[in-house]
């Protein structure tokens, strides 16, 4: 099958999908709790750790996926400037959603919290109690956060521009179309 | 079939860079919306911890509420008698350590202990199985208002006019007016008086919670710690600011002092979502167990200075019950403890100490 050297695997694509779904959703969840003082703090709080710990879980997954099967090459014709842009902003996007929830642990860690993933499931501390480093843990989770919501809208803009105007086969190779 | 319009043609290029741009703006307008930027009437734990600060100043490094405090620690000796009810492990018969804190409401670290007549008690439980239960109590059966968006009011009415320094009358009464719910509190502060001790106080969760079963099964509650001592006091001396920490010193040097962790069981149909009402008083009360503190030392260098004595911080077995504040404590606690930990950590854009107002 030769089409199959041009879509990424179906694990990869599940993943990416399901994850851009997640990522999403915790970004938002994520900006949206800290700015409610309603009851949607609450349950939008209950629904981010546990989250955060399952894209965490997906995302070595996901890791050990794209090393074991590399991806589509990008068109040959792709200028070098965009070829380094995509693969670096890709690498950033892995980096962020293994960091984030990872950053989020620490973070509550250090805050001398209990890390709850529902009533009565209680992760360990990953980080020694301190009021310091829990600011500059706290600060760096928005940050990134921030960070992760930018490259996700180039990385969204990007994929559009191959689909619709470049039409080069890049956005079809994570749609699964031959 | 054929597409009318070419698929390189320079409209439907047009048409897919503007699809782009709106996907992208979509994507980024909803985000500034729901983060709180683009909805700027939103009633955010920002802006009602600024509030406090436009109200007393900002002290860094301190709470941005009930700023004024001591360390306290002790423990928790259940009898077991609350177990019928939830399934936390504070409350199977035995002790569980507990780091505290007593304090005065307000933003001033250096406000004069007589300038309010409200204490509180907050007290972190530690589980043996690392959950758990954090609750901050005051010594009044009921709190002003109801909800965040009337304590916001408040706080904006009691804010100083900058002529006087001082509150407008005219705001604060139009306030009250305009919130008949605070009736049952004003009858109280009418009569409270500042207190020459921590230790003779009551101390009232406020709020309702829902204590939890082994078999799921969930039973709306109040607490209050009810103390040993009863006893006056000593009489308030006069002059000294910082007394109630003196007296605390001086009673805990001659021994522990006691609470009783009283919890009230609601009927059905009784509010749970009002923390303005007191339930009737012919509700069951049960005595949990006791509360000892045995030690207190300052809150600079103590352990409970970088606790956050988030009330919705629960161990499986206690829950959080419909109560608006609830939320909006525990938001509004995680954004002064963000700010006094920054400050802590000297992090660009926080308030430094030079940067302090001495009221």
């Amino acid at each position: 099958m030769k089409a199959a050297t041009n879509t990424f695997t179906l694990a990869a694509r599940v993943l990416h999908w399901l994850m851009a779904a997640m990522i999403l959703a915790m970004l938002f969840i994520g900006v949206g709790m800290v700015a409610s003082v309603s009851e949607r703090h609450e349950w939008l709080l209950a629904i981010h750790k546990p989250l955060g710990i399952a894209i965490l879980i997906l995302a070595v997954v996901r890791l050990a996926v794209r090393l074991r099967h590399p991806p589509p090459p990008l068109p040959a014709d792709l200028p070098a400037l965009q070829k380094l842009a995509a693969l670096a902003s890709h690498w950033l996007l892995y980096f962020l959603m293994l960091a984030m929830p990872l950053i989020g642990w620490a973070m509550l860690s250090a805050g001398g919290y209990p890390v709850m993933l529902g009533t009565s499931l209680r992760l360990p501390p990953i980080f020694p109690t301190s009021p310091v480093a829990f600011a500059v843990l706290r600060h760096m989770h928005t940050g990134f956060a921030m960070l992760l919501f930018l490259t996700f809208l180039a990385h969204m803009a990007a994929a559009l521009y191959h689909g619709l105007i470049r039409r080069d086969g890049v956005l079809s190779s994570m749609l699964g179309q031959r | 079939m054929h597409d009318p319009v070419p698929p390189d043609s320079p409209a439907r290029r047009i048409g897919s860079w503007a699809l782009i741009a709106a996907a992208v703006a979509a994507a980024a307008v909803s985000f500034g919306y729901v983060g709180g930027w683009l909805a700027p009437q939103r009633l955010t734990p920002a802006r009602l911890v600024n509030q406090f600060q436009d109200n007393a100043g900002t002290f860094a490094g301190y709470r941005r509420n009930h700023a004024k405090g001591v360390c306290v620690t002790g423990y928790f000796d259940s009898n077991g008698r609350a177990q019928a009810y939830s399934m936390a492990q504070v409350f199977a018969p035995g002790r569980t350590p507990v780091v505290g804190r007593f304090a005065i409401p307000g933003s001033n670290p250096y406000a004069p202990d007589s300038s309010v007549p409200i204490r509180s008690m907050a007290l972190r439980f530690t589980q043996a199985n690392g959950q758990q239960w954090r609750t901050g109590m005051n010594s009044m059966p009921v709190f002003p208002v109801a909800t965040p968006q009337a304590f916001f009011a408040q706080l904006q009415a009691q804010q100083p006019d900058p002529a006087t320094g001082k509150p407008d009358p005219a705001k604060v009464a139009a306030f009250f007016a305009a919130h008949p719910e605070t009736a049952a509190f004003r009858a109280w502060a009418k009569t409270a008086k500042p207190s020459a001790s921590f230790a003779t106080e009551s101390y009232w969760g406020l709020n309702a919670f829902v204590f939890v079963d082994a078999n799921g099964k969930r039973q709306p509650v109040r607490w209050r710690m009810a103390p040993e001592a009863v006893d006056a006091g000593a009489a308030v001396k006069s002059g000294g600011a910082d007394y109630l920490a003196a007296d605390l010193d001086e009673r805990l040097a001659h021994g522990p002092l006691r609470w009783h962790l009283q919890v009230t069981l609601a009927n059905p149909g009784d509010p749970t979502n009002d923390a303005t009402k007191t339930w009737p008083d012919d509700r069951r009360t049960i005595d949990a167990g006791t509360l000892v503190l045995e030690r207190t030392e300052p809150q600079d260098s103590g352990p409970c200075r970088d606790i956050n004595y988030d009330p919705l911080v629960l161990p499986a077995g206690i829950a959080a019950s419909d109560d608006p504040l609830l939320p909006a404590r525990s938001a509004a606690y995680a954004d002064s403890f963000l700010r006094r930990t920054s400050e802590e950590a000297h992090l660009p854009g926080s308030a430094t100490p030079s940067a302090e107002t001495k009221r």
